[in-house]
């Protein structure tokens, strides 16, 4: 009897895991359950071309169905799995039918934080947004009319890119931030104000060290018309056309928790994506696995650690158990600037910095000890290739040479 | 329906159809030709994509544009052949093209 896979979650990483198998010349059955009516796509063009207009549906597809079809891969689109039952070894879907498995991998991605304000119920009101799906952007690009004014909360990479492509279809943009700085967990303070700078020049403004005290609403309870932000105490109201909600992801652990398997902050794996049942995996933005680069524990949300880990229980599910040394990486485009960062910056020592005469390009080092354990680079992709390559390989650098714009950054390591 | 061969570093050939107006890497993907893993989805941003062109086609491909250029050296083990094979566009050209994948991005 040849094996059956079922994966739940058709997004990047469980999409990404059926096809790696077929590539490898795994002949079991995969069943790729998701509950989305699309199938496998890319998110990171949602909030920058997909939004902008400039990037179709379809372009989002990884494959397209024809290719599961070729190779095998049954999808269930539009179809949530309710429960797992691991005694049967049974999927149980939301109509209450069965699917048995031998292996099941958990592919379930995050979903977006609410805002919780008492008395509100977010669900109910009408012009305030969260952005994870294709259907949220079809939902709000409607809403996106030149003149409106747009109250975003939450300064993180993805509501800084939603703010881009805001300002530049003409809308009014206020950028409300907890934090006194953008993108505070993830940058250093050099790229958080090179960044405010660039949206202020847009027209973006921001309210940092400020926190939603509660939103007013129009007489049919429905819709948002202003936002009270309170900075140091001092409540100012905003008033608003739309608001969108980027205040984090949260990872989709319930199928998990329920079935009994380890969750903390994350569904808990091994470095070859197993949960506590050997049976069952989980990848890509749901899990929390141990990274050899960081040494510990991570939750990674981005696309290459979804394909990544995809890889990795590709193995497993081979017999071929092979962990990860990959570095992890990401990108953000924010009004056709390139950002590319490498690593991860937290914990760092220091901060060097080079390409910063332009207001258009940075590129920051950021150093523990003598090696450079991450790197932000702003359109110098150039040095994005050599920081990669330095982070990568643990080399040793000489920080003065570090921060001399004339020392190509091949030459940097001692 | 333009045809084009990849070809891995071990030899082993995959000859596929791809569709006009999609890239190379997007053929590949489609047909699930190991190694190209395009972390970024196509956008120029990882060099994951990374291909040589055979020879008798370097020159016949429009020239790489800036944003292609500046990204191909984040690549391992680049030669003067060396492409992005999300910025090249498929065409009723392009069929017969060749190209190789490197070592790098082949491994398991
Ligand atoms: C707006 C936006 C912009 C982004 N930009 C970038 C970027 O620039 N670069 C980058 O690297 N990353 C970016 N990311 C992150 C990247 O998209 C994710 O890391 C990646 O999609 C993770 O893949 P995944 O398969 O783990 O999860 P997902 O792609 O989220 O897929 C999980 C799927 O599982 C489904 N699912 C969940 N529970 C069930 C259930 N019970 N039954 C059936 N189906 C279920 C979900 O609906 C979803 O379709 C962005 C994300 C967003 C939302
Ligand atoms: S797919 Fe990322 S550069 Fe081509």
């Amino acid at each position: 009897m040849p094996e059956k896979l079922v994966i739940v979650g058709a997004g990047q990483a469980g999409g990404d895991l059926a096809t790696t198998l077929r590539q490898r010349g795994w002949n079991g059955h995969i069943t790729l359950v998701g509950d989305e009516p699309s199938p496998p796509y890319q998110r990171p063009p949602l909030s920058k071309g997909y939004l902008l207009g400039k990037v179709s549906r379809e372009q989002l597809f990884l494959k397209p169905t024809t290719t599961y079809e070729r190779f095998d891969i049954a999808l269930r689109l539009g179809t949530r799995v309710q429960a797992v039952d691991r005694t049967a070894k049974d999927v149980v879907i939301s109509d209450g039918s069965r699917l048995p498995y031998d292996k099941l991998v958990l592919a379930t991605g995050r979903r977006a934080r609410p805002l919780t304000l008492p008395g509100v119920d977010a669900d109910r009101l009408d012009n305030l947004f969260t952005l994870r799906r294709i259907d949220d952007v079809d939902a709000l690009r409607p809403q996106f009319v030149p003149g409106r004014r747009l109250v975003l909360v939450g300064g993180g990479y993805v509501g800084l890119e939603i703010a881009a492509v805001a300002a530049q279809l003409g809308l009014e943009v206020t950028v409300v931030e907890a934090a006194p700085r953008l993108l505070a967990r993830v940058t250093g303070p050099e790229v958080s104000s090179f960044l405010e700078g660039v949206h202020r020049s847009h027209g973006v403004r921001f309210r940092l060290a400020s926190t939603v005290a509660r939103v007013a609403l129009d007489a049919s309870g429905r819709r948002v018309t202003g936002v009270d932000v309170s900075t140091s105490g001092v409540v100012e109201r905003l008033v608003a056309d739309l608001v969108l909600v980027g205040i984090g992801m949260q990872p989709n652990t319930a199928l998990a928790s329920a079935a009994g398997l380890e969750v903390d902050d994350g569904i808990v794996v091994d470095e070859f994506a197993r949960t506590s049942d050997p049976d069952v995996l989980a990848i890509g933005d749901c899990a929390n696995q141990p990274s050899a680069y960081a040494g510990r524990r991570v939750r990674l949300e981005s696309a290459p650690n979804a394909i990544e880990h995809a890889k990795v229980a590709a193995a497993t599910i081979l017999g071929r158990l092979q962990a990860s040394t990959a570095t992890p990486w990401f990108w953000s485009e924010q009004y056709g600037l390139k950002l590319q960062m490498v690593g991860l910056s937290g914990g760092a020592d220091q901060c060097i910095t080079r390409g910063n005469r332009s207001a258009t390009t940075l590129s920051a080092f950021y150093l523990k000890g003598d090696r450079i354990a991450a790197a932000d680079v702003i359109s110098r992709p150039a040095d994005f290739a050599a920081a990669r390559r330095l982070v990568t390989s643990g080399a040793r650098v000489d920080p003065d040479r570090l921060a001399d714009d004339e020392i190509p950054l091949a030459e940097v390591a001692i | 329906m333009p045809k084009i061969t990849f070809i891995e570093d071990g030899g082993a050939e995959h000859a596929v159809e791809a569709t006009v107006g999609e890239s190379v890497m997007h053929a590949a993907m489609d047909n699930l030709v190991p190694g190209i893993s395009a972390e970024c989805g196509g956008y120029a941003n990882c060099a994951t994509c990374h291909v040589y062109v055979d020879q008798a086609w370097a020159d016949r491909l429009p020239a790489p544009e800036e944003v292609e250029e500046v990204m191909i050296e984040a690549a391992f083990d680049v030669r003067p052949t060396s492409r992005l094979s999300c910025q090249i566009q498929v065409t009723e050209a392009t069929d017969g093209l060749i190209v190789n994948l490197p070592a790098s991005q082949t491994g398991a």
